[in-house]
């Protein structure tokens, strides 16, 4: 495993990610789609601290990874569900539709 | 290595092109898995196996089954597709991308440009240390997680349940009226 | 006994706030009881401590109940300070003040507003008993606003009425223009003493200033002021006569008795900086003479009963200020407590008179209730003669004789302030008797209902008795020479001797004073009793005529005001209109909402918008800390 990867590699190749996440919440209306571009922005900043965690030698960017990764499991649970009463409100997955903000 | 890293890092970049491009939510979310699973080989490039390890299980398997079995029970249609290649129109999509880029180009800069000494050869962080540093200083954390665990669990489940409609009484006039 | 002082304003202010709170709530009895009760009690506990004040005779009671508050090095106190001088005025206020209370639940008894006029009664008598206790001059000012408020309520008592509310307006405005003056005062004193503690800067006042020194003339010109519009003095003096539109009880007792008086109390309190700017203090004595003439000769004119008694308040304050003006001090304040006690019973007499009449002010439609209303004509005819000084029996006579007397022959005196003084006495007693003529002599021309009940009539009979008996505390040298009162006085305010040689002639001066009141008795008795058609062939000459109207309308200072002020000010504020500098605000409020309505754009519930929102807010922070 002595291997050099260049760190600034490893981050931009983060910062990308995150960016491809970012444009696609931006474009899509389907709701699916932005909870799968979120989980491609989580996914992406848990590398940044994994990059972070390997340069320092240290185990806390790890850390960091796993609670990243418990909140993504939590957040998308709870999100599907959101998205499954959304869709028996509305019958659709137009995240537009829902902007009447009335309950 | 380093050929590794770099190869999985184009995977990575190229099949979160093809996610945030698809119109078929199936499709992308496969190459959804394809991109959880190249970044894995990236973790495991950076010396954090254990982490790659957990990114197969849980983001490529957990996360990514439980949206199929939503999608699936969404019961998704070609008109379903169509609908999204009309909502996909290029209008829609260059001004973020400008955006996006604009902000990648600062990050990009921000990382060049950061004078971060030579990186070393990588040494790998075992599962072991951070098994120990988790629960040592950061049991805290690890409780809150459990908390959230929970909290995601009962919340979805609340709002996972098939009610019965409910319109307030007020808006069952309106609608009655028109 | 010390212990004592703070219950007397604390007793008033008391029943006010309990008739304010649950006023609606009680019934008339009740709330006559409590606005009665408080002012009564506090007149018991004023006896209490004025018989231990006269026996024990300490220089003063001191009590300091909490400090009030402390910026930086101000830290002015609630504390209450009783000498012979404020003696003096709280037992005016509580006795004359519970004795008006008294005739006002007989006198308002039909009145539905009946628990609000006690409650701004109370409210009165605590700020004017806080005005006159007070150990220092701000809290001598709280009191001073206080009484100046209650005077504003009290006068708009009848608000629906417009002109009620009008002259409302034009007390307190008017007054206002004095306390002004009188704020900058304090503020002069704070700034050169570095306190507000009466005491401290009477004591210090001598060795910061010398005698007739710039400051001290313009501190005591500004206290002046103040006075001289709390006062109804010249040139403040047109609110009073209009000030009369409130209920009579509240005329007897703030607007002759005691408020309008806080001038004269000012001036004697404050006496040694007024010591010090012989200026200011000539002014004091020019402004009492020429105020007691001008009032004079206006109510030489009116046909309102309660009008002529107010012109006659001003003119007597006028004396009061004269004989403060050529520091006759005790002198001054001796004819304001017998001052307090006849025209307190005139007014008292006069909304007898009213009530009985079917609120009828007017007195050429009186007459002939000499007859009808025995004990308001005796009790009437004795303040009258209190007010015309006539000699030897009523009290009146004692103490403005004093006034002359020093006027003429103490150190300050002056032979032309002795003549308008003697003049005025003249006039007073013309008008004084016009007044009893007209009213109680002749044919009765309007029905009286019902004579007046037991609550009205006893608080004239001993005001009555009050107003002759009183003078007999203080007698000439010549006469009995009895000083009860100045010896009273003594430490707090100095004496005053009269010049040796005309010391000698003292009587031929009091036969002077006492002929010219008997001789306006006379003219009056000649014009309005014996021979009207005198009159009417006066009335008949065009200058008469044009003088009637000039002194009936106050010397036409109203008019002059109004178009000096004004009109002015109307004028500016026509031109400013659309008000220039609120402009400014409103641009800003317009565009405050402008953005409102942008930023609500971007709330409509499409997620991406928020997003982007994030997004370009990311950018700006990104590029702002990239280009620092």
């Amino acid at each position: 495993m002595s291997t050099t990867v260049s760190m600034e590699a490893a981050l931009l190749l983060a910062g990308i990610l995150f960016m491809l996440g970012l444009i696609s919440v931006l474009i899509r209306r389907n709701i699916i789609f932005m909870l799968i571009s979120v989980e491609i922005m989580l996914n992406a900043t848990g590398l940044a601290f994994i990059v972070a965690g390997t340069r320092w030698v240290q185990p806390d960017g790890q850390i960091m990874f796993i609670f990243i990764l418990t909140m993504a499991a939590a957040e998308v649970s709870v999100g599907l569900a959101l998205i499954l009463q959304i869709y028996h409100q509305l019958k659709t997955l137009d995240s537009d539709a829902a902007n009447f903000m009335k309950g | 290595m380093e050929l590794t890293f770099y190869i999985a890092a184009a995977v990575a970049i190229l099949s979160t092109v093809m996610v945030i491009t698809r119109y078929n939510m199936i499709h992308a979310l496969l190459y959804l898995v394809v991109s959880f699973l190249a970044v894995a080989v990236v973790f495991f490039t950076l010396g954090a196996p254990f982490m790659a390890a957990l990114e197969v299980i849980i983001y490529a398997g957990a996360i990514v089954v439980l949206i199929i079995f939503v999608i699936m029970m969404l019961n998704m249609t070609q008109e379903d597709v169509q609908r999204e290649k009309e909502w996909l129109q290029p209008a829609t999509w260059v001004g973020p991308a400008i955006l996006s880029a604009v902000l990648l180009a600062e990050l990009v800069y921000i990382v060049v440009a950061a004078d971060t000494p030579a990186a070393g050869a990588v040494v790998a962080v075992d599962a072991k240390f951070v098994g120990l540093a988790l629960f040592g200083p950061y049991i805290l954390g690890v409780q809150l997680s459990g908390i959230l665990l929970t909290a995601g669990i009962v919340g979805a489940y609340h709002l996972g349940r098939q009610k019965k409609k409910v319109i307030h009484r007020f808006l069952q006039e309106r609608s009655a009226a028109a | 006994m010390e212990n004592l002082l703070w219950l007397i304003p604390a007793l008033p202010f008391l029943g006010a706030t309990l008739l304010v709170l649950f006023g609606t709530r009680l019934s008339k009895t009740l709330a006559a009881v409590i606005g009665v009760g408080s002012v009564g009690v506090s007149a018991l506990i004023t006896l209490l401590l004025g018989i231990g004040f006269l026996s024990a005779r300490p220089a003063f009671y001191h009590q300091e109940v909490w400090q009030w508050f402390s910026v930086a090095d101000f830290n002015p106190s609630i504390a209450f300070h009783l000498d012979a001088l404020s003696m003096v005025f709280i037992f005016v206020i509580t006795f004359v003040g519970f004795l008006i209370h008294l005739y006002a639940t007989a006198y308002m008894a039909d009145e539905p507003d009946f628990s609000r006029f006690f409650a701004c009664m109370n409210l009165f008598v605590g700020s004017m008993l806080v005005l006159v206790m007070a150990d220092n001059l701000l809290l001598l000012y709280l009191g001073w606003e206080g009484v100046g408020l209650c005077s504003y309520l009290l006068i708009g008592f009848w608000y629906k009425e417009p002109a009620n509310g009008y002259a409302a307006r034009k007390a307190f405005i008017i007054t206002r223009v004095g306390d002004t003056a009188m704020a900058i005062g304090l503020f002069m004193l704070f700034q050169l003493f570095g306190t507000l503690n009466i005491q401290t800067i009477l004591a210090e006042a001598p060795e910061a200033w010398a005698v007739g020194s710039q400051m001290a003339v313009i501190v005591a010109l500004l206290l002046l002021g103040g006075a001289v519009g709390k006062s109804g003095q010249l040139p403040l003096q047109t609110w009073l006569p209009d000030a009369m539109a409130g209920p009579t009880p509240v005329s007897a007792l703030i607007h002759a008795a005691t408020m309008v008086t806080a001038g004269v109390y000012l001036i004697a309190r404050m006496y040694v900086v007024f010591e010090l700017a012989p200026v200011a203090q000539l002014t004091v004595a020019i402004v009492g003479a020429v105020t007691l003439l001008l009032a004079g000769f206006s109510a030489l004119t009116q046909y309102d009963l309660k009008r002529v008694l107010a012109y006659s308040t001003i003119s007597q304050i006028g004396y009061m200020f004269l004989a403060l003006g050529v520091g006759a001090w005790s002198a001054g304040i001796f004819h304001f407590m017998i001052h307090a006690f006849f025209k307190a019973l005139l007014f008292l007499c006069a909304g007898a008179i009213i009530l009985t009449l079917h609120h009828e002010q007017d007195m050429r439609q009186m007459g002939g209730l000499r007859k009808s209303m025995p004990v308001v004509f005796w009790t009437f005819l004795i303040g009258a003669a209190s007010l015309a000084a006539l000699p030897l029996i009523t009290a009146g006579f004692y103490s403005k004789d004093q006034i002359l007397w020093y006027t003429l022959a103490g150190p300050g005196g002056n032979v032309w302030l002795y003549a308008a003084g003697l003049a005025g006495a003249f006039i007073t007693s013309i008008y004084t008797f016009r007044m009893v003529f007209m009213t109680f002599y002749g044919e009765s021309k309007t029905h009286v209902s019902h004579p007046p009940g037991k609550r009205i009539t006893v608080p004239l009979i001993i005001l009555a008795i009050l107003s002759v008996v009183g003078g007999f505390i203080e007698l000439p040298h010549n006469f009995g020479h009895v000083v009860l009162f100045s010896d009273l006085l003594a430490p707090v305010l100095p004496g005053i001797t009269a010049g040796k040689i005309l010391a000698a002639n003292e009587w031929l001066f009091q036969l002077l004073a006492a002929l010219f009141s008997l001789g306006g008795v006379f003219v009056a008795y000649l014009f309005y009793l014996k021979s009207p058609s005198l009159l009417r062939s006066v009335k008949r000459s065009g200058t008469a005529m044009a003088l009637h109207r000039f002194w009936h309308t106050g010397w036409g200072f109203d008019a002059l005001y109004n178009t000096l002020f004004v009109q002015p000010y109307v004028y500016l504020s026509n031109i400013n209109k659309r008000d220039v500098i609120d402009s400014f605000y409103t641009g800003l409020a317009r565009v405050a909402e402008g953005f409102h309505v942008m930023f609500s754009q971007t709330q409509n519930g499409i997620l991406r918008n928020y997003v982007m929102g994030i997004v370009v807010g990311a950018i700006m922070i990104l590029t702002i800390s990239l280009l620092l």
